[in-house]
């Protein structure tokens, strides 16, 4: 560890310019919210997608306005794509990581910014111009892609042969995600060199929030994967301009009236190993920091430590090792080897331990609580139960053999929307909700808030409890209509009702855009500590000056020392000087 | 703190959410006690071995989440603001021991009961006398190939592939064995193993018969086989299970299981049609 040698930060002047200050940026906490707003743009597009295709699944034979009539195979299969693209990369890798991230791990740490401002700027952009490029790929003839996310060539690597969508669209997404990747890639290194090399004196690796340890383990994840896909979609961009042949095997033939295709000795699977290699890691990309926002949000709102802190440190540390180990366990039924499909469901087995025992330090901190239910507290709250009730479900899919009548269907669906999408919004919002009044000076409504978190919770529930049991009898995912498959008619009811609750759902989070707009010029006032919080980002102004600090802190304790016993208050901060602590 | 009262607040909310955790326990319990959607019944020998492994991870997940719920629940209204101050409790490094140890050997002992089924699907070929079908799947539509009367399957090429003339498998006219019986239908013998040799003219499919318990990713390039023996007659659906284009939801047919005389007398019919 090294502490920097100069007491006052250096970044003490502000850029006057507009632009330097809020556009080209570098100022982290900047940067943070330009990747909060960008996720919040991405994810309301991605759920207004998934208004449309479920009421398309509900009522296949409606018309929809803004599709011409009865919405298409291929629309709805371009809905889900995109749906699932701007949610898992550009909203639950972005928010979580990039946008909390980026705004407090520096201050969490007692840094006045990032390691590298310049490339953090970077990163940004290269992330803003993915998302532009995502985007056209609406726009362009033949539409987006209809290859889901997971883009399994040969569909996604022949082109417009395949199907619509699958030409300029497909194009596009993959450019997109490469630059994805290599913004990814930027931010992983600022994250890892500022957490290594800037912390303040005091601030050893075991003083860190859980936060800091979230985002830390979340950028060796995101540097050791993103690499892996950006090679991936290289080589998935050279099958499709290029003509060669990585992924698509020889003679393909798409119509009798057409040749065969001419490619030759490409190996569709190679696509799913690499895919998933970073697929894998990916899930843990956005939920470690949300892992890392509720273990800070709980600890502070119970007013007690973290239970089992290095516990906590320790399963993110084997959770992050792990999950290079187990993407098999997505292949069970690809062809490859079913051999090595018993190590793969070992290794998916073990790596629910780390998980259990964060949830069981999570409950261990609930017991003996002094709990005080702000809205923030009800979201991390709701967060251990999203993940466990998620995280059951993985215990099935990771046997082969059970795997084999779950997998592809609304079961799988279920289970990682909760488990990394519900979850990781949930995380999202208690972060939210818990450094608003940082970010801005001012609290959000904490009636709205409530509201907002009882239509989120139990709307969740509503949506996917069913879908696991449409799973169960055998429904499959990315089916546009029930129409050539007589079993699944009688499940059409299960459907209406899962698109109503998901339509009731997104509009409570009408309650979330109206409080957080309306917060910023309206909430009530706040002092730097509202909480009564322990960590660093409460010990500077709200919001933080331009290089954060007066002068660099000087750390004396760890990050969750609430309810000492002898001290007058119920926390302590981590800078307070051990005289300057009142006693009892 | 300005607003402590607004903090604290009422019980409402966490009694509230005691009731709301209580209810998703106790609806999903009854869910799945009362068998509301079960899967469909099983027709082969492993099926039923996949279904008990199925079962059995249903029980421990199911305590599992019901008591993790509960606890979440109980531990949220005995643990509310009542102006009391919080237990200082670091954490146990014996309960860590105790539930690390716990939670591994439960998860791997129930990985180490899954092997069974699963080897029973893939380490065992099929065996010698088992009926062999082509499978041959294609944007959006299944086709099945049966050897005819002679017993063996003619040789094939992709050039003379032409779903229109009802040649999909591209039978070459100049084979010897160009007698066999193609179908739409997956037509089998109940109680006899089969073995299908499956691939794909472009891009991923997936054979699923729910009653089976088996998926399968048919890979161009690639010549999967699996096996099974059905011991049921009747009419099943057949899905693919792999997002394949804009017709995926509608690549569907029927897995029929006859018993052998009627199986014999399908073939033969198929023949006297392969005839004219």
């Amino acid at each position: 560890m090294s502490a920097p040698a100069h007491a006052v930060p250096h970044h003490t002047e502000a850029p006057r310019s507009f632009i330097r200050r809020w556009v080209f940026a570098t100022d982290h906490k900047v940067i943070g919210l330009q990747y909060w707003f960008l996720s919040l743009a991405a994810v309301s597009v991605g759920m207004v997608l998934s208004w449309l295709f479920r009421t398309h699944l509900a009522w296949p034979n409606a018309a929809i306005p803004g599709f011409g009539g009865v919405m298409k195979p291929e629309q709805y299969l371009a809905l889900v794509t995109m749906h699932g693209t701007l949610m898992i990369f550009f909203v639950l890798t972005v928010a979580p990581q990039s946008g909390f991230g980026n705004y407090f791990l520096p201050i969490q740490i007692g840094a006045d910014d990032m390691a590298f401002p310049r490339i953090n700027m970077l990163s940004f952009w290269t992330t803003f111009v993915g998302f532009l490029v995502m985007m056209a790929a609406f726009v362009v003839s033949g539409g987006a892609p209809i290859n889901g996310w997971t883009s399994y060539p040969p569909l996604s690597a022949v082109g417009q042969v395949s199907g619509p969508g699958q030409g300029m669209g497909e194009t596009l997404w993959v450019v997109s995600i490469a630059l994805f990747c290599g913004a990814s890639l930027m931010t992983a290194l600022n994250f890892i060199a500022t957490t290594i090399e800037l912390r303040a004196r005091g601030m050893s690796l075991m003083r860190m929030p859980l936060t800091v340890w979230g985002w830390f383990v979340t950028a060796v994840l995101g540097l050791l994967a993103f690499g892996v896909l950006l090679a991936a979609c290289i080589l998935l961009l050279l099958d499709r301009l290029a003509y060669t042949s990585f992924f698509i095997p020889s003679a393909l033939v798409f119509s009798d009236t057409q040749p065969a295709l001419g490619h030759a000795g490409g190996s569709p699977l190679l696509w799913q190993h690499l895919f998933w290699f970073f697929g894998h890691p990916e899930v843990y990309i956005a939920i470690l920091p949300g892992m890392g926002i509720t273990s800070h949000v709980l600890s502070t709102f119970s007013r007690k430590p973290i239970f089992g802190y290095k516990a906590m440190a320790y399963s993110l540390c084997a959770i992050a090792f792990l999950s290079f180990t187990v993407w098999g366990h997505h292949m069970f039924i690809s062809g490859m080897s079913p051999y090595s499909a018993l190590a793969f469901s070992f290794l998916t087995l073990i790596i629910g331990v780390p998980s259990a025992i964060k949830t069981f330090n999570w409950l261990g901190t609930l017991w003996g609580a002094k709990i005080q239910f702000t809205t923030a507290m009800l979201f991390a709250i709701g967060f251990v139960s999203m993940f466990v009730t998620g995280g059951v479900t993985g215990l099935f899919l990771a046997q082969p053999a059970v795997d084999l009548p779950l997998h592809d269907t609304l079961f799988v669906v279920a289970h990682f929307h909760l488990v990394m999408g519900v979850a990781a919004i949930f995380g999202i919002f208690a972060g939210t909700y818990y450094w608003f009044p940082k970010m801005f000076g001012r609290k959000m409504n904490e009636t709205l808030g409530k509201a907002h978190f009882w239509f989120t919770f139990v709307g969740a529930y509503l949506i996917f409890m069913p879908m696991h049991w449409l799973g169960i009898v055998g429904s499959l995912r990315r089916y546009a209509d029930a129409s050539a498959a007589p079993f699944l008619q009688p499940l059409e009811p299960v459907q209406h009702f899962i698109t109503i609750a998901a339509f009731i759902t997104g509009a409570g989070q009408l309650l979330f855009y109206w409080n957080f707009f309306w917060s910023i010029g309206h909430g009530e006032k706040v002092d730097r500590n509202p909480w009564h919080a322990t960590t660093l980002e409460w010990t500077v102004p709200s919001p933080p000056p331009h290089g954060n600090f007066a002068e660099y802190p000087q750390i004396y304790r760890g990050p969750y020392e609430y309810a000492v016993p002898g001290y007058r208050d119920d926390y302590i901060p981590q800078d307070l000087a051990p005289d300057q602590v009142a006693k009892a | 703190m300005s607003s402590e009262k607004a903090v604290r607040g009422s019980a409402a909310t966490p009694v509230c959410l005691s009731l709301a955790l209580l209810a998703l326990v106790v609806v999903t319990v009854y869910i799945f006690a009362a068998g509301i959607w079960p899967m469909p019944p099983s027709i082969t020998t492993v099926g039923n071995w996949i279904d008990s492994q199925y079962n059995l991870t249903l029980w421990i997940m199911g305590i599992i989440f019901i008591l993790a719920q509960l606890a979440l629940g109980w531990l949220v209204f005995r643990y509310r603001d009542r102006g009391q101050r919080a237990r200082f409790v670091r954490g146990s490094h014996t309960l860590e021991v105790i539930w690390t140890t716990a939670t591994l050997v439960l998860f791997v002992a129930l990985g180490v009961t899954a092997v069974r089924s699963w080897a029973r699907v893939h380490f065992v070929a099929a065996a010698p006398d088992a009926l062999p079908i082509d499978v041959l799947a294609e944007q959006f539509t299944w086709n099945f190939r049966y050897p005819g009367p002679d017993g063996r399957f003619a040789a094939t090429s992709p050039s003379a592939y032409s779903d229109s003339n009802g040649n999909p498998f591209g039978i070459l006219s100049s084979s010897a064995d160009k007698d066999d019986i193609v179908s739409p239908v997956l037509v089998i013998p109940v109680g006899r193993e089969v073995e299908l040799r499956m691939e794909s003219k472009d891009v991923i499919h997936d054979f699923d018969v729910r009653e089976l318990r088996i998926k399968q990713d048919i890979v161009p390039g690639m010549i999967i086989p699996i096996h099974f023996t059905a011991n049921k007659i009747g009419k099943y659906e057949l899905m693919c299970a792999q997002l394949c284009g804009l017709g995926h939801n509608r690549m569907h047919s029927y897995l029929q299981v006859m018993s052998e005389a009627d199986f014999q007398a399908w073939l033969k019919q198929q023949e006297a049609e392969n005839q004219q």
